[in-house]
């Protein structure tokens, strides 16, 4: 059950970053559905900007904190990047939001695929990542407790920061305040003088950009390269825009949604699962379980109809001052 | 507070919501975008490949779609298959239903199909069994749609991500049907011997003339049925459509039993239509791609014709251009198509607004223009400027 | 002898499309003074003012404010010229506190103490009463009006303008607002306040600018002029304000309903033991402020929602629990025009044609629908009710809100009903389309129909109706002859302050000549509440 435990919060930033990032993006009242394809974006980026360091190093050993650093800014960069896009199409052109996010995740899986095959060297990829998963030395000697809460990589500690950040200036501050204004109403924020388009770009780009880093964490720590994991991340993507319903949201609660989530995931390949059974086809039906469990989330707050569960009011709909 | 000298200053460009606009204008703008966007790929594809250029693209798409008969056909087929998703995504997106589950119908029918063969091939006759696997996959197809409809229409449960939810389901159903089928976890199906469909001709024949089969019903269905009236009211507004009694549950299951039911039949088409066998990946992204075409051609069936033929023609020129390029993968051809998208996505700005500059730069523009006007001078120059001051 | 003038508009000229919505305008306000606007709805009132604020941007012209130019490109800039504006539709954020949406957008320390105390400071100073901790969703539609203005004061506004401030409140509420607007007169605030009601503009203005079909006409002082000089200065031409009644003999008890209790969609009671009737040839206006049940209850005589017990009976028998089709076939129309005009009744992009057939459809054989009948009878009522459009074919959408209410209406009484729902079916009209549908519904009333008019302005349902019934809270406060009461008494009755069926007694609203015996009533009561128990959808 421990290992479930720390093998799930081992998985966890993947979904609390994308997650984060789709919050924000929501509070601003866009319904982004190229999550999917900024996380592989950033996944690119991220690569792209380790390779590039380790090829100016020369064989030379990395160093952590510069290695981390790159990795992060790279692959913030090119979500946001994404995220631009998008934000000009649906914010500035007031394109249909949907519909522009689809198109996006098609755009950026594609993107990724050309970036990780021509730009990215996974030799140098797999030297580097063994850095991310670094963690402090004396973790193991502390039992339980450094296990579940000392032994991970820096991106573990970093999505939880980012997300108890997210939560408190979205709770607590004049910005978190005006953004939320925008996402439930954006005529009325727009009345009292609040630069309605520069929240939604802002909010649209620093969520992408965040949500950009679970495809750093995934390509870079998770596993350690690889061309192909673009499919995985695109379907791990859409269970982190689930996960923005099932924690209400709410970043601080995307944390113990992520490692359910993580827990989900990782159950297949666990040794509980070993112990019972060998046969693939078995590990394959519980694959399923991370999307079956999204589903029924979905429909538990459909029957529910919990009024707390409510979206910003003016969700998926465009702003423009001139309406008549 | 403000420096009174100073000439006032006024935003450079400010936009307007259009009334109405001409038919002609806004084939114009559409055509713009898709040229515009397609040398923009090219300029990237030039870029990135030291063996072609801008003329090249272009000739290499057209080439990749009609450059032999048999791309030809193969182009025919495609465009075929993905009009008849995107038929099935009209009845669906034209009531509001956002199903974004096609890939996932289409592969339950697909592997209703497979299923069929292989628990029945050979114990019962050919013809009987592709009878079987016909309603096999409609029912599966349906089955597929109908969940989130019935949820929907009891508990308005979010359908957009409960149908994306169920793709993932039903590709992790056909590995999981792989790996009971396939021993040794290869997880790569042969072709099955029994229940491939019968070929018309050519193995193209059977799939175009379904693909015009549904295209033609769904036009009909939707412009002159009172099922397609029906569902139009449901889409255009609830409130009016429970005001004049019609049943909005039963038409919203209705409708997503017959959308189920087409990509189900594609799925049919996919896997005992050609290999006879399937893997997760059967579906290509079609329920995906048909979710942009349906979208671009606003819900018109007639309009999806060439929403869906523009897509085709990218892709399959596309992995044309790819060789021609000297480009080894297929993932450039993403990155084109998703360019194209977005140029036609944002054509629906262009189409609903306009930008009015302020009368400094509209008096500036104006200069170019009756610069350009003289240049030209064999046809009425002023009336142009007054179009534009409209 | 510019320091007298707050703000001075010179050659304003905005269009959206091809509709010039503001042609021309000139607008002087003076300091310390209350100016009214006055116009037909269409006129451009709001977009004038929604220029002022910077939510629109003009196409021409110039604004001076204190005699300096100025250009005003975004509310932010509004404020920075101590210019406020209370639209018509609140601009609050509903999750929010009142507090929270006072100080949104302002460059200070969010400090709920400080904000309490500033906003009490307010509001004693010009007579207000607001609570800033509670959520606006919670609010009365007064205590939201009372949120916009205090936003406005508490950012420094000396300009204020208020769009249509009264069409929500009832009569009290609007003397209460009017004492504040004088204080604030006092205080030496510019006011502008938008309305097309002629009663209060001599009420509350010192003077009053007229707009009509976006053209500026003239500015005149309150003293030296006259409700009916500044009608004609309004509409254009010469017009008779009287609304006709149509003197009928009424028929026996069409639709009866009784002891009605009707639940809303967030579970709480919206009709609380209603009973009436409606007889044929007559016309029962309901009046009350919005939210009062009017909606609930239009909803429950179409069959759209369940009643909790109680029961509706046409021509002596009971429709509670047919579906909505088996309702509309004995003849009863229903027609609710939200505010968004487009809601309920018509498809907003389907074309007139299409739309004709909304109730038709089904009633030919076969499996297509019957497009040629319904273009001749779109084509029939474009030309009797002389609606304005390119084609048929149009989509309602492109209508102007007129034509959209004459579709609606027009479609209703081809079906030629017996009894008709309308809620506020004049609901953004211009006086001529507003008599237009007048003139629909009194020729209907000759013709023996009995009508359930749902309505928002006191004056038009005084002279319209032949009684009034009065909703407050759900709650019926009375039925009265409309020749016999006058607003102040239906004001106080819609506040709750005056109930007459507490002084008459507890047969209140039934018929005495009903189409059934008490028996029979009983019966249906009691079948009713089974049903109710059975049947939890």
């Amino acid at each position: 059950m421990l290992a479930v435990l720390v093998s799930a919060i081992r998985f966890m930033p993947f979904f609390l970053f994308g997650c984060t990032g789709e919050i924000i993006t929501e509070k601003s009242g866009h319904l982004n559905l190229g999550i999917p394809g900024i996380i592989c974006a950033g996944g690119a980026g991220g690569s792209l900007g380790v390779t590039l360091y380790m090829k100016a190093l020369n064989g030379a050993t990395p160093n952590y904190v510069l290695l981390i650093l790159i990795a992060v800014v790279s692959a913030f960069i090119v979500a946001s990047l994404m995220g631009a896009i998008y934000a000009f199409l649906t914010v500035s052109l007031k394109c249909n939001q949907n519909i522009t996010g689809l198109a996006l995740t098609t755009f950026s899986t594609g993107l990724t695929q050309f970036i990780m095959k021509n730009f990215v060297e996974i030799g140098l990829i797999s030297t580097a990542s063994t850095l991310f998963k670094y963690s402090l030395p004396f973790a193991s000697s502390l039992g339980w407790f450094g296990e579940i809460f000392l032994s991970h990589g820096i991106l573990v500690y970093l999505a939880i920061a980012i997300a108890i950040v997210t939560a408190v200036i979205l709770k607590n501050t004049k910005v978190g305040l005006r953004l939320r204004a925008v996402g439930e109403n954006p005529a009325a924020a727009d009345a009292v003088g609040i630069k309605v388009d520069q929240y939604k770009y802002t909010a649209i780009l620093l969520g992408s950009g965040i949500a950009g880093l679970a495809g750093c964490f995934f390509i870079l720590d998770y596993i350690q390269g690889g061309y192909d994991s673009y499919y995985i991340m695109e379907s791990l993507g859409w269970l982190s825009i689930a996960l923005v319903i099932f924690t209400l949201w709410k970043p601080n609660l995307a944390i113990f949604g992520s490692i359910l989530f993580g827990a989900l995931y990782i159950l297949p390949n666990t040794n509980i699962v070993a112990a019972i059974t060998a046969q693939t086809a078995i590990k394959k039906a519980i694959e399923l379980i991370p999307y079956v469990v999204t589903i029924l989330v979905l429909l538990g707050i459909s029957i529910t109809g919990s009024k707390k569960a409510q979206p910003p009011a003016s969700l998926g709909v465009n702003y423009f001052r001139e309406e008549r | 507070m403000t420096n009174n000298t100073k000439t006032v200053r006024e935003p450079l460009l400010h936009i307007v919501k259009r009334d109405n606009i001409t038919l002609g204008k806004k084939i114009a703008i559409y055509a713009i975008a898709i040229v515009a966007s397609l040398l923009l790929g090219a300029i990237i594809c030039s870029l990135v490949s030291t063996r072609g250029d801008v003329i090249k693209f272009f000739s290499s798409l057209f080439e990749g779609c009609f450059g032999t008969t048999r791309l030809f056909w193969l182009f025919l087929q495609e465009f075929a298959i993905l009009l008849a998703v995107s038929m099935a995504l009209i009845v669906s997106f034209k009531m509001k239903f956002w199903n974004l589950g096609g890939n996932g119908q289409i592969l339950m029918g697909g592997l209703a199909a497979i299923a069929c063969s292989y628990y029945l091939g050979g114990k019962v006759d050919d013809t009987l069994l592709i009878v079987i696997e016909v309603f096999a996959s409609i029912l599966a197809g349906a089955i597929w749609a109908v969940i989130p409809a019935i949820c929907k229409a009891l508990w308005n449960t979010n359908e957009s991500l409960f149908t994306l939810m169920l793709n993932y389901i039903a590709a992790g159903l056909v590995n999981l049907f792989i790996a009971i089928w396939v021993k040794g976890g290869s997880g790569i199906l042969n072709p099955l011997a029994n229940g491939k469909l019968p070929e018309l001709g050519n193995k193209y024949l059977l799939i175009i003339l379904f693909g015009i089969l549904i295209t033609t019903i769904i036009t009909i269905y939707l412009k002159y049925s009172k099922h397609g009236y029906e569902l139009s009211v449901v889409g255009d507004s609830q409130n009016t459509a429970k005001y004049i009694g019609i049943n909005v549950k039963k038409v919203i299951i209705r409708t997503l039993i017959l959308s189920g039911a087409i990509c189900g039949l594609v799925g049919l088409l996919l896997t005992s239509g050609t290999s006879n066998s399937i893997s997760a990946d059967t579906a290509a992204n079609r329920g995906f791609t048909a979710i942009m075409t349906t979208w671009l051609a606003n819900c018109n069936p007639l309009f999806a014709i060439a929403t869906c033929g523009l897509v085709v023609f990218v892709t399959k020129g596309m992995q044309k251009v790819r060789p021609n390029f000297g480009m080894l993968d297929d993932t450039i051809s993403n990155l084109v198509i998703g360019i194209v998208y977005f140029f036609i996505i944002a054509c629906a700005f262009f189409i609903q607004y306009k930008i009015v500059f302020n009368p400094q730069v509209t008096a500036k523009l104006n200069k170019i223009k009756a610069f350009f006007a003289n240049i030209f001078k064999k046809k009425k120059p002023l009336n142009e400027n007054e179009k534009e001051g409209e | 002898m510019n320091n007298s003038v707050a703000l001075e508009l010179k050659n304003i000229t905005k269009t959206f499309g091809k509709v010039v919505a503001n042609n021309n305008v000139n607008l002087t306000l003076k300091k310390g003074e209350i100016l009214s606007i006055l116009g037909e709805n269409g006129s451009g009132k709001t977009t004038l003012m929604n220029m002022i604020s910077g939510i629109y941007y003009p196409d021409e012209g110039q604004i001076f404010i204190d005699g300096k130019e100025v250009v005003i490109s975004s509310p932010e800039d509004a404020f920075k010229y101590k210019i406020g504006m209370i639209h018509q539709h609140f601009k609050l954020v509903d999750v929010f506190t009142a507090a929270e949406n006072i100080v949104l957008g302002i460059n200070e320390k969010f400090n709920l103490k400080k904000v309490n105390s500033r906003v009490e400071e307010i509001a004693s100073k010009y007579g207000f009463e607001i609570d800033a901790k509670k959520y606006i969703y919670n609010m009365a539609v007064s205590e939201k009006q009372t949120v916009e203005i205090i936003k406005v004061l508490y950012r420094g506004a000396d300009i204020l303008i208020l769009d249509e401030p009264t069409a929500v409140l009832t009569p009290q509420e609007t003397k209460k607002l009017f004492d504040v607007l004088r204080k604030m007169r006092e205080d030496g605030k510019s006011i502008i306040i938008i309305t097309h009601k002629l009663n209060e503009v001599m009420e509350i203005s010192d003077r009053v600018a007229i707009l009509r079909k976006g053209e500026y006409v003239d500015t005149v002082e309150t003293s030296n002029t006259n409700e009916k000089q500044l009608t004609e200065m309004m509409v254009g031409k010469k017009i008779d304000l009287k609304i006709e009644r149509t003197e009928t003999d009424f028929d026996k008890p069409l639709l009866e309903l009784r002891n009605l209790n009707i639940k809303g969609d967030d579970g709480s009671k919206k009709i609380e033991d209603v009973s009436f009737y409606i007889r044929g040839g007559e016309i029962l206006g309901v009046a009350g402020i919005a939210g009062c049940g009017q909606k609930e209850l239009c909803e429950a005589i179409a069959g759209l929602r369940k009643i909790e017990s109680g029961a509706i009976c046409h021509k002596g028998e009971s429709i509670v629990g047919l579906p909505a089709k088996q309702i509309i076939e004995k003849g009863i129309s229903m027609s609710f025009i939200p505010e968004d005009r487009l809601g309920m009744g018509l498809a907003p992009n389907f074309s007139i044609t299409d739309n004709m057939m909304l109730k038709t459809y089904n009633n030919n054989k076969g499996i297509f629908v019957d497009r040629k009948t319904a273009r001749k009878n779109a084509e029939e009522l474009i030309k009797k009710l002389e609606i304005v459009t390119p084609s048929t074919e149009t989509p309602v959408r492109r209508l102007s809100g007129g034509n959209v209410q004459k579709v609606l209406v027009g479609r209703e009484i081809e079906s030629s009903p017996n009894v008709i729902v309308t809620a506020y079916p004049v609901r953004g009209l211009d006086i001529n389309s507003s008599y237009a549908i007048y003139n629909i519904l009194n020729d209907q009333k000759a013709n023996g129909t009995g009508i359930l008019f749902i309505g928002e302005d006191l004056d038009v349902m005084l002279a319209l109706c032949d009684k009034i019934m009065v909703l407050c809270h759900g709650k019926n406060m009375g039925i009265v002859h409309a020749k016999k009461t006058n607003k102040e008494e239906l004001g106080l009755m819609m506040t709750g302050s005056l109930d007459l069926s507490e002084i008459k007694n507890k047969e209140y609203g039934k018929a005495k000549d009903s189409n059934l015996t008490e028996e029979e009533w009983q019966q249906e009561h009691l079948k009713n509440e089974n049903m109710g128990d059975n049947d939890n959808d």
